[in-house]
């Protein structure tokens, strides 16, 4: 099938079918091509390629088991983790490919944070959750200039007057949403420039999705965001782009009107329209 | 038309009922039963213990004088002599050297009866000459015999005289094992446990070593005493019946019990705190470091106590490397020969003397006391120091 590159580059073939040019002036963060992961024997994504728009939200949204999380982790190699996965393909950032053998995946960890879908603090201070990973990496030596750090990603999450006066209290002691907004701020106090969420707000109530929502939307500014979903109103409210994968392909990327509004695919209608998934 | 529903419970589910009842039965008789015997095995420890740690004893005037110093039996009159531990006339130089103002002074002191005075005033034995039990109980209605506590229990080394035999260098001895098993199997278990658990791939060799480490937990300890021996003795040369060998070898048993408890301890922390650490761009080793070991350091702990509990109570290995000895004087080093508190117990319960059978007694009760604070201290460090996730 020949299909329209999201770049407008209309020589390249991709299997991305797309029902509408998206805004052609917007640059590319990523470019993945070709991706194919395998779990031992079993292949978990089918050569899927998509470009990720810069400073934008973009959402994965399809059934359970369609690869859109392990997409999302072949994006900062946090796949590599896991024993027995093999992993083939390009995911370019920055003119790199990241699965390079000279790219150092703690290096690349620190410009592609990652927000997971249970909210995981680590069992420190408040403090000392948002201070580790500057600390480790070695990006902030001096204390007044880490408590400006911390400050400064805290209110970047929104959490900063929630806070403030509890800074040594154990991250664990927040609430789930709170919870959610501290691992937020910890990914964005390393300065990464695009940041992963998987799921994030699954294990939340509506309250503290919403908060999360918004929180999201406010990040694009500065950040580029990929987030997978289960919530097909979340991706409708947040995302600008949404990719529908459905076992191990992308059947459909658009930007998210389109694919609400007027899927292309029949695939794509059914899931939204709740006929399966 | 609506059906007739009746809410009583029907034939069937009252004989599930009398089931569920039958079963909670059962398991309550058995719980009855294991305290039971706890029960009577306590109560007999403490029924021929206790006497143990109260000793007879007797008040009598001491002359210190040129010839008590050479004939020390002499240094309290001819009648009550024969009832006085033989541990005391031995002092009496050391007691003069000690202290020069006692020479030609008479004290008058409460000392410890013979073993036979304290079996027969305890009751165990009727085996005392009749005109020293007349003496006896001449002495006792005048109100110069007295139970005192038997400090040389703790404080004094093994002896042949009963009345005279401690705890001391058992206690001793078995410091020093345990500062061995401590040194040696927390650093190795602790880091073995760390490899396999969070670097090593999943592959037939490390599934074979799993494999093993976890029949080692089940070997026969007179087995690693062969391998102590061996080993340690004879192929290193640690000298024999010393604490350094006890301990070694010891280490050994105690191994397969801290890396298994430290690799369920790992297991324990959610790998969401891994991933959660590597995803802010921390490396594996970091990741453990600050996170994953501070949280499961509580279990670490509490496998590592119980380990060396069981390696405290442990007699089999010792005999075979010699740590049964008689050892009077407590060592002062890791290489002098020592013995530890079960074989000071096993050596007592060989001993033919009546009062040896409270002592062994006894020492079980100290060992058990010991073994319960250890064990009581890991529970609550996993208390203390319980996440919930």
């Amino acid at each position: 099938m020949r299909t329209r590159d999201l770049t407008g580059d209309n020589t390249q073939v991709v299997k991305v079918p797309t029902t509408e040019r998206p805004r052609v002036n917007q640059n590319m963060k990523m470019k993945i091509s070709d991706l194919e992961v395998w779990y031992g024997e079993k292949q978990a994504l089918h050569g899927v390629s998509m470009d990720v728009v810069e400073n934008e939200v973009t959402a994965l949204i399809g059934p359970s088991g369609c690869g859109k999380s392990t997409f999302l982790r072949c994006l900062n190699r946090m796949n590599d983790l896991i024993p027995d996965v093999r992993i083939k393909g390009e995911v370019e950032f920055e003119n790199q490919n990241i699965y390079a053998p000279e790219v150092d995946v703690v290096e690349l960890r620190s410009h592609i944070g990652m927000v997971f879908q249970k909210p995981n603090p680590f069992p420190k201070s408040i403090y000392d959750n948002i201070a580790y990973a500057p600390k480790i990496l070695g990006q902030v030596r001096k204390r007044t200039d880490m408590e400006d750090l911390v400050e400064h990603s805290l209110k970047r999450a929104g959490l900063w007057e929630e806070v403030k006066d509890r800074l040594q209290m154990p991250g664990l002691s927040l609430s789930g949403g709170q919870q959610q907004r501290l691992c937020i701020a910890r990914a964005i106090a390393v300065s990464p420039s695009v940041l992963l969420m998987d799921e994030p707000c699954s294990a939340l109530d509506p309250v503290a999705t919403a908060t999360v929502e918004q929180l999201i939307d406010e990040l694009k500014e500065n950040y580029t965001i990929v987030i997978v979903t289960h919530n097909l109103q979340q991706a409708a409210r947040v995302a600008g782009y949404t990719a529908f994968f459905h076992l191990g392909n992308i059947v459909e990327y658009s930007d998210t009107d389109s694919l609400f509004t007027h899927p292309r695919e029949k695939k794509t209608e059914d899931y939204i329209t709740g006929r399966y998934g | 038309m609506s059906q007739g529903i009746t809410l009583a419970p029907s034939r069937r589910l009252k004989k599930r009922y009398r089931a569920e009842q039958r079963f909670k039965a059962y398991c309550i008789a058995a719980l009855l039963l294991a305290l039971a015997f706890l029960v009577v095995f306590f109560s007999d420890m403490i029924r021929q213990g206790y006497s143990a740690f109260v000793q007879t004893e007797i008040k009598v005037d001491v002359t210190y004088d040129e010839d008590t110093i050479k004939f020390t039996n002499e240094s309290v009159t001819e009648e009550v002599s024969p009832l006085i531990s033989r541990a005391f006339y031995r002092t009496i130089p050391r007691q003069v050297e000690a202290n020069p103002d006692l020479m030609n002074t008479t004290q008058t002191r409460w000392l410890t009866a013979t073993a036979h005075v304290d079996q027969y005033r305890k009751g165990y034995s009727d085996r005392l000459d009749p005109e020293l039990k007349a003496t006896l109980d001449r002495l006792d209605s005048e109100g110069r015999v007295s139970y005192g506590f038997n400090s040389g229990l703790f404080f004094s080394g093994d002896s042949k005289i009963p009345s005279n035999a401690g705890l001391w260098s058992a206690f001793v001895g078995s410091f020093y094992v345990m500062i061995v098993v401590l040194v040696v199997s927390f650093p190795i278990g602790v880091a073995t446990a760390i490899y396999l658990e969070e670097f090593a791939p999943d592959n037939r060799f490390t599934q074979a070593i799993e494999i093993n480490i976890n029949n080692l937990a089940a070997v026969p300890s007179i087995l690693f005493g062969l391998l102590g021996l061996a080993i340690f003795i004879n192929f290193f040369g640690v000298p024999r019946s010393s604490a350094l060998a006890g301990g070694l070898t010891l280490s050994l048993m105690t191994l397969p019990v801290i890396i298994i408890s430290t690799r369920a301890a790992l297991k324990a922390v959610p790998q969401n705190i891994r991933q959660g650490a590597q995803a802010v761009g921390a490396s594996r080793w970091q990741a453990i470091r600050d996170h994953v070991l501070p949280l499961s350091l509580p279990g670490i702990l509490t496998g590592t106590i119980i380990g060396i509990a069981q390696a405290i109570g442990e007699t089999a290995p010792l005999l075979l490397i010699g740590m049964i000895a008689y050892i009077p004087d407590a060592p002062t080093s890791m290489t002098e020969a020592a013995t530890v508190l079960p074989a000071q117990i096993y050596t007592w319960s060989g001993m033919p003397e009546g009062a040896y059978v409270s002592l062994t007694a006894a020492g079980i009760l100290v060992l058990l006391s010991l073994l319960i604070t250890l064990n009581a201290t890991a529970v609550i460090l996993r208390n203390r120091f319980e996440r919930r996730w």
